[in-house]
């Protein structure tokens, strides 16, 4: 019997940790323990909560927090200590604020959560006191959905005008890959830009995702179209392609059967590759203020609070979207790499 | 000579395709400049009409096309409403601080990653190769807004590098050279944000250009005549393998620019980046236009500058044009 070959362990761990990045994100409800609009104007800029095992007492396997009370000194930054008088343990399945699970289903329930009036700021908190770990689960949901939506349309697009220009040939190709080397010769910052400043300003939250997505896919659908142009021009000239259309097979057919399998591989890596950069740009451009507008968190809108020098200095915490940035861009780098050298060794 | 030729009226015509596309957009605008002044009850509706005649705005497509092409030709890229002045002095003044931000990067990028490139392909597989290869695919990973806000907190908490513009506030009382200091000074951080970013993607071209052109029999034949290492991989081995790597530099331009657009704000250097950021949010067309144009100008010369580099370098591009491009479509890939 012949041995099946073994998946590596990294590929695995790559697998596990994307497929709970983006569960923790679609269920950002139960696993935030707040509203992420919700303000707490007692509490700006408060640091992250400390999570403690050891008081007085001695150790407990419940971990617990203290609430913070506000201790200012200076004049400008706030300061906080903890109010060690009394303990708040840490719960789990708690009923907190209601939501609506993926949009649907109502529900209180959150995973971990801690008696009034203490707050849980794993990530701190924002001008507003605001929960910054909140935000960044519920930022995350637009964000990362933005460039899942915007590499869809890209690739979408990139196919069918790929799969024309390279099938039809002749005219068709010349003047399609004369289009896209236009928007090849634009960096794609200033293209965005430009794009952007055409269009409305100021608009709804939903609207502005279709038109972020919307313009983002506009953009990038240029060199996939190139790619997958290239592949079906190698593949319709292949003997089998060609025998199937002796035997009478139809245009539609053999695209379907023959070609556009051919561009599977492609496709793939190039998803990879797109869905970071794509989240990146909805993220340069809400930390722009072109995009995603206050109250609805977005990791770009979230990091733009720290376009000010004293934030930045002051509250180091709110650089946590950068970080969810990063691991969501480096899981999905690894993913391309590989799927890069597979798609090399096939 | 010809291929030279060639490759100007294609960038000629590239231009001008940029310059139609620009329009075509504009016309998907639903709002205009006039729509805040529009809200103002200050301001009569009959002004802001002769306002919108004034710039040419009531005019159809066509119309305004032609009207800017011709102040194009003029040198002027049509007129900035918020400025009320031609957009191309407005864009000069920034874009020369754009270019020596994006010229200085360019070059220490280059400077920097070739020779690491060779480095870590002539000893593929060591503790030098492994950290390059995993530091590169980390950076390359990271984006740039990132890497440049965090650089940014890094600098203003530890005030290590100067931050926040491009010259102090006693910048016209300084000497000639105090001046040139003050503003290297200021260069450092968005510098070293772009090179950073770029490096990453260099290295790796660099470094698999020359490792494929390592395997070719005529680096075996000269290692089999004693030639030293150095002088294998930097008199035989780097011109060959530079060829691919050129064809880069059109794309690593692009990807500069942008970069630098993102820094510029980031950082507050007065280049094109703010000047377009702001000229975006007031909606000032024909400013954004001249930014897209003034761009897409820097990223054909820098194709130019590769393309003759190209041709210089390797006789075979001079005389198959097609293979060159079909080179740096797979490269660009």
């Amino acid at each position: 019997m012949p041995r099946k070959s073994a998946i590596p362990a990294l590929v695995v761990a790559l697998v596990v940790a994307l497929v709970a990045l983006h569960a923790v994100l679609l269920f950002a409800g139960f696993f935030a323990p707040y509203d992420p609009a919700v303000q707490d104007r007692d509490l700006p800029y408060a640091p992250p909560t400390r999570v403690h095992f050891i008081d007085a007492s001695g150790f407990h396997l419940r971990p617990f927090v203290y609430a913070w009370t506000s201790a200012v000194q200076g004049d400008d930054a706030e300061t906080y200590k903890e109010d060690r008088s009394r303990s708040y343990p840490i719960h789990f399945f708690v009923s907190g604020p209601s939501y609506r699970l993926i949009g649907l289903f109502a529900t209180d329930r959150h995973l971990f959560g801690v008696a009034q009036p203490a707050k849980i700021f794993l990530f701190g908190s924002d001008g507003f006191g605001r929960d910054e770990f909140s935000r960044i689960l519920f930022g995350g949901q637009i964000s990362v959905a933005a460039g899942l939506a915007a590499t869809l349309i890209a690739l979408l697009a990139g196919t069918v005008l790929g799969i024309i220009a390279g099938y039809c040939g002749r005219w068709v190709d010349e003047s399609l890959m004369g289009v896209t080397e236009l928007f090849l010769s634009l960096p794609w910052l200033y293209f965005l830009l430009g794009v952007r400043a055409f269009l409305p300003l100021h608009l709804s939250t939903l609207r502005t995702f279709f038109l972020l997505t919307g313009v983002i896919g506009l953009i990038g659908w240029a060199r996939p179209a190139r790619l997958v142009r290239g592949i079906v021009l190698s593949a319709r000239n292949r003997n089998y392609v060609l025998a199937a259309r002796g035997f009478g097979g139809s245009h539609l057919y053999l695209l379907r059967r023959h070609i556009l399998p051919e561009t599977f591989g492609l496709l793939l890596t190039q998803a990879a590759l797109l869905v970071p950069r794509y989240i990146a740009a909805e993220v340069t451009l809400s930390f722009f203020g072109l995009g995603v507008n206050e109250p609805t968190p977005s990791w770009g809108n979230m990091l733009s609070t720290l376009q000010q020098y004293s934030v930045l200095v002051s509250y180091g915490w709110l650089l946590a979207p950068a970080g969810a940035l990063v691991v969501t861009s480096v899981l999905y780098g690894y993913l391309a790499d590989l799927f890069h050298s597979r798609l090399k060794s096939s | 000579m010809s291929f030279i030729v060639r490759r100007l009226a294609r960038s000629a015509l590239l231009l001008f395709g940029v310059s139609i596309l620009c329009f075509l957009f504009t016309e998907m605008a639903p709002g205009s400049f006039f729509d805040e002044m529009r809200l103002n009850p200050q301001i009569s509706p009959e002004t802001i009409a002769n306002l919108r005649t004034h710039y040419g705005l009531d005019q159809p497509l066509v119309v305004r096309y032609e009207r800017w092409l011709k102040s194009a030709l003029r040198g002027d890229l049509g007129i900035s409403i918020a400025y009320n002045s031609p957009v191309t002095p407005l864009l000069w003044s920034r874009a020369k601080n754009t270019l020596l931000l994006t010229t200085t990067a360019l070059l220490l990028t280059w400077i920097i990653s070739v020779p690491l490139g060779v480095w870590a392909a002539s000893r593929r597989g060591g503790l030098l190769d492994r950290l390059i290869t995993l530091a590169s695919a980390f950076l390359i990973s990271v984006p740039e807004l990132v890497l440049a806000v965090a650089l940014l907190a890094v600098a203003v908490r530890w005030g290590i590098l100067r931050t926040g513009g491009m010259i102090s506030a006693d910048f016209e009382s300084l000497s000639m050279w105090a001046k040139l200091q003050d503003v290297i000074s200021h260069l450092v951080l968005p510098v070293c944000i772009l090179v950073l970013a770029e490096t990453a993607v260099i290295v790796r071209h660099v470094r698999a250009s020359v490792l494929e052109t390592l395997q070719s029999p005529y680096v075996q034949a000269a290692r089999g005549f004693g030639i030293s290492r150095t002088r294998l991989l930097f008199r035989h081995v780097l011109p060959v393998a530079a060829n691919p790597a050129i064809s880069l530099l059109g794309f690593s331009l692009a990807g500069l620019l942008s970069g630098s657009l993102m820094v510029e704000v980031v950082c507050g250097w007065p280049g094109l980046g703010p000047l377009i950021l702001e000229a975006t949010l007031s909606r000032d067309l024909y400013l954004v236009i001249g930014g897209i144009m003034l761009s897409a100008l820097f990223m054909v010369m820098g194709n130019l500058v590769a393309d003759m580099l190209l041709s210089a370098l390797d006789p075979r591009i001079r005389g198959n044009e097609d293979k060159a491009e079909a080179e740096q479509g797979l490269h660009a890939a």
